[in-house]
């Protein structure tokens, strides 16, 4: 059977699975469709958590950027499990004792404003869209390669699939094919690792696998690796960063952007009760974790894998020839991820580092004329199980997973999207009156413009998907987090204190993201070129949401103390958020 | 004040140390062990590298983990102790 063949079967397989859960749970009353009844158990919440959260950027993006990046992009790591610890202390308990369905809700009530509801709408948006379009470029590689197709086309395959379960089924059909996507997504991530693990090490368990001796070397795993990329001019992948603050305030971001992005926050409505919110955030972080430990383990692995490919008598030696290349360069060549060029004219493929300076010399006296071997970071988990020489039907599922991981994030953001738009926008604001028919109509037309808009952006995407992903973070972190925060724990910050503060953080952020990445991320538009010699104090625009978050909580607090102190029923509210007493189930106003 | 109030206000305190302590530890472990303190730690090896390592791609997770779980367990005893807990 083909490869081709093999793919479809299982993406194929995988869909349908999604797709019967989906038409199963069919939503029937609006309270289904946003928030699954209120009845799901804490460790199905978890599960359900951890495919919402595990998007194209942990699954497909994230290893091929510490592989390339080592110990720096750790931040990826620390970032994206941090902010749950934040989440379950912070936000998470409170706000499934407020009872709400949407974060907007609360904002709006608990500053008592509905120009407060709606800038949380316009914050929750922003954010959610840009996390979209790096879902949809994750997506667009992932199908590009598995089904033979080009970009476009696997786009919008995906865009149809997400639009018939989310539309369908609402969160209860999401909440249950999410439990199947998780399943599909770790199984997929974790069988290839193994096999790796033990061809490498011997050791079966990948996280314990990459600081193991290297059978082959007798040498540590990660020793072997700094070796031979160090050979040939790279970094070491272990080496210390000199730019700590950058790498401080990147971790900070993702952290509190994770703990700020309304699609996992409206999780935390789907439990029970308040103390299963506690529970159920644990949980969600031990199914994250079990990927998030075997990607590090990947990312070393699968580097060290790639440089014995192209240089299999060591680095001393020359690099294979062109013509005999494996298979998955010749067929990942097809996609344009990875491209060629032969500068020295000797049919072999020099890959090494030609911006090193002190490594100039040694490359001339080898007659290297430049790199000549290029490939897109996004590839890597994908190619991985190729590149160890894995059977067939492991290439299959990790393309299941790598879509299941796509397709459920961008299935959860457009929940969030469309109950911000649908609730808090036009039931909220423009016509209270409308009916529950009509609400549930309007969420779907939501959900349908939402993912047309981001295939579309999703085709000129600013940026690999972790990093355009580590976009949407920052925005959450500047905008939405400082406000529910300050809401639970502060008393003092009221209406105006809360919308200043929203749209300071925004706005900054927002700024200094479009400098340097082009306004609305449309190619051409930046100000300033996006490396670290123009950034302000060495901070990446990827890393600005945390110093966002910080203006938005101090606009708040200088604010509000100008002004005057909220009214005795909202300090209220704010002390009934704080006991878990009579929380009942979320209900609507 | 009232002895319902006044518990309530001992609730809340007792929650906010509590967060303030795991806080501590998930900002010693991330920030401090894998990052600013990392130089500190270079002597202790780990499997090819060092213990900071180790701490900024496994470590920090199995720590935040560990957090949580035990923040649920402090906080649901309690709103059981403070009889603020929700109703079965």
């Amino acid at each position: 059977m083909s490869q081709f063949a093999i793919n479809l079967i299982f993406v194929g397989g995988s869909f349908l699975l999604y797709i019967l859960i989906a038409v199963w749970a069919k939503a029937g009353s609006t309270s289904d469709f946003y928030v699954a009844g209120g009845g799901v158990h804490p460790i199905t919440n978890g599960a359900a958590i951890g495919a919402d959260w595990m998007s194209a950027a942990s699954f497909i993006s994230m290893a091929g950027l510490i592989a390339a990046g080592g110990y720096a992009n750790s931040t990826f790591l620390m970032g994206w499990t941090g902010g749950y610890v934040l989440l379950a202390m912070l936000l998470a308990p409170y706000l499934r004792k407020f009872g709400k369905f949407t974060v907007p809700e609360f904002i709006g009530d608990r500053f008592y404003s509905r120009n407060a509801r709606l800038v949380a709408v316009l914050c929750l948006i922003v954010a959610s869209v840009t996390y979209v379009i790096g879902q949809m470029a994750g997506a667009g590689v992932a199908f590009s390669r598995f089904l033979e197709v080009d970009a476009t086309t696997g786009l919008i395959i995906a865009a149809v699939v997400v639009f018939i379960y989310a539309v369908l089924g609402g969160m209860k059909g999401i909440t249950y094919t999410q439990v199947a996507q998780y399943c599909v997504l770790i199984i997929a991530y974790t069988i290839p690792a193994i096999f790796i693990a033990i061809e490498l090490t011997g050791n079966p368990i990948p996280p314990l696998a990459m600081f193991s001796e290297h059978t082959q070397s007798g040498l540590p795993v990660l020793d072997k690796l700094n070796q031979v990329i160090t050979d040939l001019g790279f970094g070491s992948y272990t080496a210390d960063v000199s730019n700590k603050l950058n790498m401080v305030l990147f971790t900070l971001s993702l952290m509190i952007g994770t703990a700020g992005l309304p699609h996992v926050i409206i999780r935390f409505f789907t439990v029970p009760k308040v103390a299963d919110a506690r529970w159920s955030a644990g949980w969600a972080l031990v199914f994250i974790a079990l990927l998030y430990l075997t990607a590090p383990a990947v990312a070393s692995m699968a580097r060290l894998n790639l440089m014995t490919t192209i240089y299999p008598e060591g680095t001393a030696a020359e690099p294979i020839e062109y013509d005999q290349r494996p298979q998955w360069i010749q067929e990942w060549e097809v996609t344009g991820l990875i491209t060629y060029e032969d500068k020295n004219g000797d049919g072999r493929i020099q890959y090494y580092n030609d911006a090193n300076a002190d490594f100039a010399d040694e490359a001339e006296s080898r007659g290297w004329a430049g790199n000549e071997f290029s490939y897109n970071r996004d590839i890597l988990v994908l190619a991985n199980p190729e590149i160890a020489n894995l059977p067939g039907w492991v290439i299959g599922l990790i393309a299941a997973g790598g879509l299941a991981a796509a397709l459920s994030t961008a299935a959860g953001l457009l929940l969030a999207i469309s109950s911000a738009i649908s609730h808090d926008l036009i039931k909220g604001a423009i016509n209270p009156g409308i009916s529950e028919k009509g609400e549930l109509l309007a969420a779907r037309i939501s959900m349908a413009v939402a993912i047309a808009v981001a295939t579309y952006l999703g085709a000129n995407p600013p940026g690999f998907a972790a990093q355009v992903v580590a976009l949407a973070f920052g925005i959450a972190a500047a905008s939405l987090f400082p406000a529910l925060m300050m809401g639970i724990f502060s008393k003092r910050v009221n209406n105006v204190g809360a919308i200043s503060g929203m749209l300071a953080g925004l706005s900054f952020t927002l700024v200094y993201i479009f400098v340097y990445k082009g306004w609305l991320f449309i190619p051409g538009t930046a100000n300033l070129p996006d490396n670290a010699a123009n950034w302000v104090l060495g901070i990446s625009p990827l890393s600005i949401g945390a110093v966002g978050a910080l203006v938005n909580f101090i606009v708040a607090f200088v604010v509000s103390n100008a002004t005057e102190e909220p009214p005795v029923e909202i300090q209220e509210l704010v002390e009934s958020v704080r006991y878990p007493r009579g929380a009942g189930k979320a209900v609507d106003h | 004040m009232s002895d319902a109030s006044s518990n309530a206000v001992l609730y809340w305190k007792a929650n906010l140390r509590l967060i303030l302590g795991c806080l501590i530890v998930w900002a010693l472990v991330s920030y401090g062990f894998a990052i600013l303190l990392r130089p500190l730690l270079a002597g202790i090896p780990v499997g090819g590298t060092d213990l900071g390592f180790w701490f900024a791609q496994q470590g920090s997770i199995l720590t935040f983990i560990a957090l949580i779980f035990f923040y649920a367990w402090r906080m649901n005893k309690l709103d059981q102790q403070f009889g603020l807990a929700e109703e079965e």
